[in-house]
């Protein structure tokens, strides 16, 4: 059943937007964590996207993506009264969310959006809440303000130094760490690389740390295995055992392998997809 | 029956068998012996009227023949494609003593996409004898797979408002995700379904039973049964090393990927399908056979199919398996997976084989596969494992009322499918694990005729009418 866009803001035009999608079925479930899976045309990919936000007296989910390849390319393409063919979830397991004193919550480039929806979370469970959020420059900085309304703190870092600190998010994440002593969690979504620095960083430090796993997905629902992942030695599957999972245990080096096995096919898809809209760049 | 040459149909995703034509399926009906005891029905799992329907045919009378098929099966353009007919109604069919029982599974075939095809002009007659759908009488099906789609079927056609989930975007199960192209059409599936769209069933796609909604959900949204046919989907792995490179696939994401996602036709459908060359099956079943000749079509060079024990032992349907190896499939017999090698990328280069002998049969009668302890390698670029699934965890995860039984698999009372909570039924894969289309669709006519009884009180027939006829092919 299509799922109608109420909403599209264009957080940075050409590269990612916000959708807000009419789906009372699934705002009244989803919690923290979740992730939908959907297809945007007939001859489209099932791809995954992280439910950014719910509003369940309103009926809406809101996603938040970034313009990679073909599927998310062609999202782009769809307007405020649009539908998208198929929208399924929500998938995964909620984020455990339990009273830990100060959550550190880290977020790179997309994955902010996705970490919003958690950040809030432990917010609504009484934790105290620090953001620290990261990207290129200042342009590509997505929901800054989103955070500020709740977040008891919001530390920004970019790697020109366009806004707030310079540097990497670990640099901001490790500032916050040697300040405070007493930091029951650390959680961070991101790209892999990212998410792999902050597991590093955080290890001597001996505080939990969440990651959400991005592998390749087609069902969702645990019956094709496409999103293995190695967590402590153990195969696991990202879309019901996770998405998230001990930084700590996971193989990343495995996880950055599995995530180019289709390479070739995803450069040839995204090109074709160019030629036909005629604008080859 | 006609086929396309092997060389042709291993370059393509067109259904491998062509069909009867009216004189040849007159023909064929024409050997059978219309026999006082005919011992054929007692071998089919749904007791479809064998004798009747050939009886019909015998006088060209097609519309006669799948009404009388109709009685009990409700999905017979299917199972005339995938059922074992060599071990069920042609295995006991007396002719199969000389070894030629009449071809049943073709004849019910043939019944089904004549009837099908036919009946434009019939649904203009207006011959539509299903009672209203009172929406007061709402019952779920959780999962979209042949047994929720045998229940959904009856209990519309008895006036009863079925509402069916399914996680995918596509219904039909296996019969849509696992069984490919060139062995079951996907229209076909399709026209099933929106037969039992028009005859009043509602269809909700990419909604998860134990996600988006829950059994108790639907209690309480006055729903007064449910109906669980959720399969066995898990993948089960060989827990051998190496098994998470790249390359290496459960059986499920392979024919997923081609037959959901159409990744055959990649890069008019987006799915990408991931090329290989040297290809190394394991597995012994249909699953296998499908992602082997899947395999062939993809482009590979050499198909090589892993097995335990030998040919006379492998569970895939006898004709799959002919077909099989006339379109070149290679048999490592007596073989089992002991680890599989990779590159630096992390991709898959080969697999390390262990030689197998038969020792003494198990209490199945089964030969068991002994280790040998003499290995060998064989290269590959990609690798398929098709050795079984388990129970599909999400919904059982979320309805920890449900009883189990110790192989995780949902316990019901054997004569009405009821589970262990009242007015929760449950059918197919996920009762027996990993079966057949036709055991499925016998479980949700058990369970269907169950709920209908209880929904309907005396009203209920004794037993289950056909699904009518002229509102099934409204498609094409
Ligand atoms: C649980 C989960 C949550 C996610 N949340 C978000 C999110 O909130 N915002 C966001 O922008 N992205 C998110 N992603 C990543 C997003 O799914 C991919 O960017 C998207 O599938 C790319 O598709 P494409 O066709 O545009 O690009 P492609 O060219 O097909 O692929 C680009 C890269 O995306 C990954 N990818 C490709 N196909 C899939 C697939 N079917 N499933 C998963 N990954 C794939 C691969 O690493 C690939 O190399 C999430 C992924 C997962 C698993
Ligand atoms: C590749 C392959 C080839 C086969 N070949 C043959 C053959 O030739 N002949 C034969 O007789 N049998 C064959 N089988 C077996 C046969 O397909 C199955 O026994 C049969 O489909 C079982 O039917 P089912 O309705 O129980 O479940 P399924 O067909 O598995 O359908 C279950 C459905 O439930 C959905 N689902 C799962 N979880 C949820 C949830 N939580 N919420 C909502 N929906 C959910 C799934 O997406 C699926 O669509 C084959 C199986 C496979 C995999
Ligand atoms: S349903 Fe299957 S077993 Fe029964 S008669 Fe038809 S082909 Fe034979
Ligand atoms: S995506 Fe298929 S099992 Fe996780």
């Amino acid at each position: 059943m299509p799922v109608a866009i109420l909403k599209k803001r264009r957080l940075i035009p050409g590269q990612t937007s916000e959708l807000t999608l009419d789906a009372s079925h699934i705002a009244r479930k989803a919690r923290p964590g979740n992730f939908v899976i959907l297809r945007v045309s007939e001859k489209g990919e099932r791809i995954p996207l992280t439910i950014a936000d719910t509003d369940p007296q309103a009926g809406t989910i809101t996603i938040v993506y970034l313009v990679v390849g073909k599927s998310t390319a062609e999202l782009e393409t769809l307007e405020e009264g649009d539908s998208i063919l198929d929208v399924c979830g929500p998938l995964g397991k909620p984020t455990h969310i339990e009273p830990c004193g100060t959550v550190v919550c880290v977020g790179g480039g997309t994955g902010i959006a996705a970490m919003h929806h958690i950040a809030k979370g432990h917010k609504a469970a009484g934790n105290r809440v620090i953001t620290v959020i990261g990207s290129r420059c200042e342009d590509l900085l997505l929901f800054k303000e989103e955070l500020s309304m709740f977040a008891d703190e919001v530390v920004v870092t970019t790697n020109d130094g366009s806004c707030g600190m310079q540097g990497f998010v670990t640099d901001g994440l490790r500032m916050v760490l040697d300040r405070e002593p007493s930091v029951g969690e650390v959680v961070a979504i991101g790209p892999v690389p990212m998410m792999e620095a902050v597991a590093n960083l955080t290890r001597p430090y001996n505080v939990k740390t969440t990651v959400s796993l991005n592998s390749i997905m087609i069902d969702g629902i645990g019956m094709c295995g496409a999103c293995r992942v190695v967590v402590g030695g153990e195969v696991k599957f990202a879309c019901v055992d996770g998405p998230e999972f001990d930084g700590h245990q996971v193989d990343f080096a495995r996880m950055r392998q599995r995530l180019a096995a289709f390479k070739p096919q995803e450069e040839l898809s995204w090109a074709e997809f160019r030629r036909l809209r005629g604008q080859e760049a | 029956m006609p086929e396309q040459p092997a060389r042709e149909r291993v370059k393509n995703f067109t259904e491998v068998t062509t069909g009867y034509t009216l004189d040849m399926a007159v023909a064929e009906a024409a050997r059978c012996l219309q026999c006082k005891k005919p011992v054929c029905q007692a071998g089919c799992p749904v007791e479809v009227p064998i004798k009747a329907f050939i009886g019909h045919l015998q006088k060209g009378d097609v519309t006669a023949a799948y009404k009388a098929i109709r009685e009990t099966n409700s999905l017979p353009a299917v199972c005339g494609r995938v059922c074992p007919q060599e071990v069920q109604c042609e295995g006991a069919c007396v002719l199969a003593k000389k070894g030629e029982p009449v071809c049943i599974g073709r004849l019910e075939r043939f019944t089904a996409d004549e009837y099908a095809a036919r009946s434009a002009c019939e649904q203009l007659t207006g011959d539509k004898a299903c009672p209203m759908i009172r929406e007061e009488l709402k019952v779920a099906c959780i999962g979209g797979g042949p047994a929720s789609l045998t229940v959904a079927g009856y209990l519309s056609t008895l006036g009863i408002k079925v509402h069916v989930y399914e996680a995918l975007h596509e219904p039909g199960g296996v019969l849509v995700y696992g069984i490919p192209e060139f062995r079951l059409p996907k229209a076909i599936v399709k026209r099933e379904v929106q037969a039992m769209t028009e005859n009043g069933v509602e269809f909700h796609l990419n909604w998860v039973g134990g996600r988006t909604i829950t059994v108790q959900d639907l209690f309480d949204e006055a729903f007064q049964a449910v109906f669980i046919g959720v399969g066995a989907g898990l993948p089960r792995f060989l827990k051998v090393p190496g098994e998470d490179l790249t390359g290496v696939f459960s059986a499920n994401e392979y024919l997923s990927r081609a037959n959901l996602g159409r990744a055959y036709a990649f890069p008019e459908y987006d799915t990408p399908p991931f090329p290989g060359k040297q290809v190394v099956v394991v597995g012994g079943g249909n699953v296998a056979m499908d992602a082997a000749r899947t395999a062939m079509r993809m482009g590979a060079e050499k198909v090589s199919l892993v097995y335990r024990r030998t040919k006379n032992e492998m569970p895939c349907r006898l004709e799959e398996l002919e077909h099989a190896l006339d379109e070149g499939l290679h048999l490592e017999i007596l073989t089992n997976p002991v680890s599989f090698a990779g590159d630096d990328a992390g991709r898959v280069t080969g697999v390390t084989l262990e030689r197998m002998k038969l020792g003494d049969p198990d209490e199945a009668g089964r030969c068991t596969p002994n280790c040998t302890g003499e290995y060998f390698d064989i290269p590959c670029d990609l690798a398929v494992i098709a050795v079984g699934t388990g129970p599909n965890p999400l919904l059982l995860e979320a309805t920890p009322g449900l009883k189990r039984n110790r192989r995780g698999y949902i316990e019901v009372n054997e004569d009405t499918g009821e589970t262990s909570m009242p007015n929760v039924f449950a059918g197919g894969d996920i009762v027996t694990g990993a079966a057949t289309v036709i055991l499925a669709m016998g479980a949700g006519r058990r369970a269907a005729k169950e709920i209908a009884r209880r929904l309907l009180g005396s009203d209920a027939p004794q037993d289950v009418p056909p699904l009518h006829g002229g509102v099934l092919e409204a498609q094409d």
